[in-house]
């Protein structure tokens, strides 16, 4: 099993391709081959990344698995996974086998759909383990095209327009990289990321146009990354693509963009910004936290007057994802480990939770809250499921939300006590916005009359929550199940971090001397 | 002599042959041999692209250094080769349709490439005009050759008028420089170059320049691009976007290395403003277009301004990147050509894009393979057309024109609207009205199906196409 990632990358797109090629037809038989092979094909590779996942050894901080091979243009294919990374390919295969079941009713162009998010995740799967910048570059950008099609053909009504959006606003983030990327091969020679890892990108400052620039190319490089990841992140002031690409998606697909994309942008800012570009992440620091404050607090204020759930929790996993901003830049071991943690369990819960608005709306075809009330009469089931994952949504300690939240605050407090302060307060607007969702949807009485004939959850949708109900409980109970994978790598990255600091500080007081 | 003679045997051979076609075909059933002639052309510009592509070997140079076989030539005449090829067994189905196989059309396209081939090899500004000439009076005929269309009469009209404008700022800006360096040889220039060029010499440059982005369609000399492709029969389009850009952009390198190699920074700095102008200018005047031809117009000249930016960079990384991306850039635009001669509704061509409506409900197998050449042309990864684009941004960047890459990428995103908004139409758009029908040929559905392939499996190993380019660059700068 020497190439083990290569065969779970791609895995999904060679049944993608024999998908394409063999399937034919639109009648029912072809449509249930079409999602069998789908589900087949992702629980293979949730087996395969299973492999990956026992053999692992978390106390090597290096790579592991590592293929390497030539490429054109003096690139390398270049793949492997280190603690940073190996549960993020862990939480893909995971959710990709849910996604799958949870469009079982779809009926239109449904080879098409399954083609798309097979692809989707050979993608995202080759973002998580790429060991070469443009291995990564393409990877990340491709996931692009599998997405626009699926929120512009399946998606709601104002689709277009959100697909749109969601394709530019993310195109535009990441070509600014891809120049970064382009400057980082010139200057180092080299596109393996294990190598660059270890690069010292120069770090005098320099003055462009008249600006003094602190920390020279290494700020430069970070802030072409930042316009990126902060773009598929994503953080404020530039997230206003995401609850529309949010709304608009079909169900599946607001579960992969809430579980998986939205990591992309994290994992590539600790991976890059803050594994190779120490300095620049530094002198920049102070502003992605205020951003990450701000985020938290402000998105949580709307996300309290949305009539629509969708774009309700689609707030809300803004406000989540600065937890995850702020963790990072606080750059030290509880923040790391806090944010990486707080990725992993929003995967679980807003995924959930976006499956949760999908239950009903695939009975009552609206998503407006004024809608719906009492539905804890009818579907009691349902109202219990919604309920755990309100509450780890919120943060509740024995959930997997709160272990999350409260590394990254504790972390920040160490680097920035306002900014903890203030995304403190966060945290009970989180309170009030998820549980007035909640009582507005499920509690209350039964008055309208639409909702009198709706029926609980069936046997298919209760075996898609088992996992995740199961995960985020044991996650928020046994948090060392994570932290004991990502903590040598973590701690590694850290010191590495904290040396490149005081080499930097010693250069330059040796500079003024 | 006889060795002279054996340098330039390709381009002798194709011109007995054009000679031959024409008497044999007056003399005999005219247009009656019109479909035969096309599918020999075909084959001999395909044996003569082998030919040149697997026995060419070394630099040799022929007439005193007029003209010039070497690595270089022979990468751009190798895809002027192919791609005219391909484009003569697309036209077919088309042409004969519509009455316009005219047994002069394939002969045309064979004088067309001599003089192309002329241009690339060309050591020398007499040489070059002549090959320039060539090729440009054959591609003004074959512009109007639908004579009874007002708006293919008035694009070969255009296309002349502005063409011989160019043809005379270049003969202008050739005159200056012999005249300021003694010498038409572009191994004499170069040396006159390189002990510093005076004021004369930058003006002759500046015309040569002006002429050559007038070939090229590149901003501001673009402005007969929209309008001559829009009124030639579609075949006819299809091929000024493959073969004579290619030429045109090779013979851009050839004098700007040859001849002003020394003289890269008195150069660069308007190659960039072309390149930057082209890229923007195609991004944003593409987004109102509802004619797909119009809209491939645009999109050409924005594709040229990223080759420009290639050879902005005046290094062997940059002309490298140039090739691979004309390569690239050629191979998208077969394909999208074959799609686009497929669109008709009841044997009529359609040209409206919102025609495309729903495409995909239909055809799903075109459907998917022009979707993959719209994200190439964008330069979206992982298509091959991502690659091009890195290609000329690093060599941008390495060439010390950073904020060229910036605004290339930036212009890309741009770019990338128009191309998205005809997958708009063939996925997203409802309707139940049958927009387009027929378009079954096996040819182009085989150039589409193939070119789509080739951007998405290139990406393994680009089919060994990078190791020539970069071969070819080296020949031409060192």
């Amino acid at each position: 099993m020497d190439n083990i990632l290569s065969i779970t990358t791609f895995m999904p797109a060679l049944a993608a391709l024999i998908l394409a090629v063999f399937l034919r037809g639109e009648d029912e038989a072809a449509q249930r081959n079409a999602k069998w092979v789908a589900m087949a094909t992702t629980v293979i590779t949730f087996i395969a990344s299973l492999f990956i996942l026992f053999e692992f050894d978390p106390n090597d901080t290096g790579f592991q698995f590592v293929e390497e091979g030539t490429w054109i243009m003096g690139l390398t294919y270049k793949m492997g996974v280190d603690g940073i990374s190996v549960l993020f390919v862990m939480l893909t295969t995971f959710i990709m086998p849910l996604v799958i079941a949870a469009s079982w009713s779809v009926t239109d162009r449904v080879k098409e759909y399954m083609i798309a998010f097979l692809l989707l995740e050979t993608l995202m799967l080759g973002v998580f383990m790429a060991l070469d910048l443009v291995l990564f570059y393409l990877f990340f950008e491709a996931g692009l095209i599998p997405m626009f099609l699926i929120i512009g053909i399946w998606g709601g009504a104002n689709r277009i327009y959100a697909s749109f959006k969601f394709f530019l606003y993310t195109f535009l983030g990441s070509v600014l990289m891809l120049v970064a990327m382009v400057g980082m091969y010139a200057d180092a020679g080299t596109t393996d990321i294990e190598t660059l890892l270890n690069h010292q990108f120069r770090t005098e400052t320099f003055s462009l146009l008249g600006i003094q620039i602190v920390g020279g190319m290494q700020t430069l490089l970070f802030l072409a990354f930042f316009a990126s990841f902060a773009v598929k992140m994503p953080m404020w002031p530039v997230h206003t693509w995401l609850p529309d690409a949010h709304v608009q998606a079909p169900t599946a697909g607001s579960v992969v963009l809430a579980a998986i994309l939205l990591k992309l942008g994290g994992y590539g800012f600790i991976r890059f910004s803050i594994g190779m570009f120490p300095v620049g992440s530094d002198v920049m620091a102070p502003l992605v936290l205020w951003m990450s404050a701000i985020a938290i607090v402000y998105t949580s204020l709307v996300a309290l007057v949305q009539e629509d759930m969708k774009k309700l929790i689609a707030y809300s996993s803004v406000a989540h994802m600065g937890f995850v901003t702020m963790g990072i830049f606080a750059a030290n071991q509880q923040g790391l480990d806090g944010a990486i943690f707080q990725m992993l369990s929003h995967g679980f819960i807003s995924g959930a939770l976006f499956l949760c608005v999908g239950v009903i709306y695939d009975r009552m075809h609206t998503r407006d809250i004024d809608a719906y009330g009492g539905l804890v009469n009818r579907m009691p089931a349902y109202a219990l499921i919604f309920m755990l994952f309100t509450m780890a949504n919120v943060g509740l300690p024995g959930t997997s939300g709160f272990v999350g939240e409260f590394l990254t605050l504790m972390a920040v407090f160490q680097v920035n006590t306002w900014v903890a302060a203030v995304a403190t307060t966060g945290v009970i607007f989180s309170a009030a916005y998820a549980l007035w969702l909640y009582r507005r949807v499920v509690m209350g009485d039964l008055i309208k009359e639409s909702l009198k004939s709706i029926t609980d959850m069936s046997r298919r949708e209760r075996a898609i929550f088992a996992p995740l109900v199961v995960m985020t409980i044991l996650l928020g109970v046994y948090p060392a199940l994570i932290l004991d994978i990502i903590g040598p790598s973590v701690a590694a990255l850290v010191t590495q971090y904290d040396t490149a600091l005081a080499a930097a500080e010693a250069a330059t007081q040796f500079a003024e001397n | 002599m006889s060795a002279d003679l054996t340098i330039i045997l390709p381009e002798i051979l194709l011109s007995v042959f054009a000679m031959l076609g024409l008497i044999g075909a007056v003399y005999t059933s005219k247009d009656g041999l019109a479909s035969p002639l096309l599918w020999a052309t075909s084959a001999v510009f395909l044996a003569v692209a082998a030919w040149i592509g697997f026995a060419g070997e070394g630099t040799n140079v022929a007439f005193g250094g007029m003209f010039v076989d070497d690595g270089f030539s022979r990468f751009a005449k190798v895809t002027i080769l192919v791609s005219a090829a391909a484009v003569l067994l697309m036209s077919e189905g088309y042409m004969s349709q519509r009455g316009l196989l005219r047994f002069e059309y394939p002969m045309l396209v064979v004088l067309a490439v001599v003089g192309m081939m002329t241009m690339v090899s060309a050591g020398d500004l007499m040489a070059l005009y002549m090959g320039l000439e060539l090729q440009s009076l054959a591609l003004y005929v074959v512009a109007s050759l639908r004579r009874d269309s007002v708006k293919s009469t008035e694009a070969g009209l255009k296309y002349f008028v502005l063409g011989a404008l160019s043809s005379g700022l270049l003969l202008y800006g050739a005159s200056l420089v012999y005249g300021y360096a003694g010498t038409t040889l572009f191994s004499g220039i170069v040396q006159v170059a390189e002990e510093g060029v005076s004021l004369g010499l930058l003006f002759g440059l500046v015309f040569l320049m002006a002429g050559f982005a007038f070939k090229v369609s590149a901003v501001p000399f673009h402005m007969w691009t929209p309008d001559v492709y829009e009124g030639s029969p579609t075949p006819v389009t299809a091929f000024f976007a493959t073969a004579p850009k290619m030429a045109a952009m090779a013979l851009f390198a050839r004098v700007m290395h040859d001849a002003f190699g020394g003289a890269v920074a008195d150069w660069q700095q308007v190659m960039a403003l072309l390149s930057v102008l082209s890229m923007f200018l195609g991004a944003f005047a593409a987004i109102g277009q509802t004619n797909i031809k119009r809209l491939m117009a645009f999109s050409s000249i924005a594709h040229m301004g990223y080759a420009l930016m290639g050879l902005a960079a005046g290094t062997v990384l940059g002309v490298q990147a140039m090739l691979v991306y004309m390569a690239i850039y050629v191979t998208m635009n077969v394909g999208t050509f074959a799609f686009i001669l497929m669109m008709e509704k009841d044997g009529q061509p359609v040209v409206e894009i919102d025609s495309l409506k729903m495409y995909s409900k239909r055809e799903p197998g075109k459907a998917l393979a022009m979707l993959v050449l719209l994200f190439s042309l964008a330069g979206v990864p992982p298509m091959l057309g991502f690659f091009g684009k890195l290609y000329v941004l690093r060599a941008a960047y390495e060439g010390g024109l950073a904020w060229l890459a910036i605004a290339g990428v930036i212009a890309s995103v741009i770019g990338a609207y128009y191309y998205l908004r005809i997958v708009f139409y063939m996925y997203f758009g409802d309707t139940d009205e049958e927009r387009l029908n027929g378009g079954k040929s096996p040819i182009l559905w085989a150039m589409l199906m193939g070119s789509a392939a080739v951007m998405v499996l290139g990406i393994i190993n680009m089919f060994g196409v990078e190791g020539a380019a970069a071969a070819a660059a080296l020949t031409l700068v060192n």
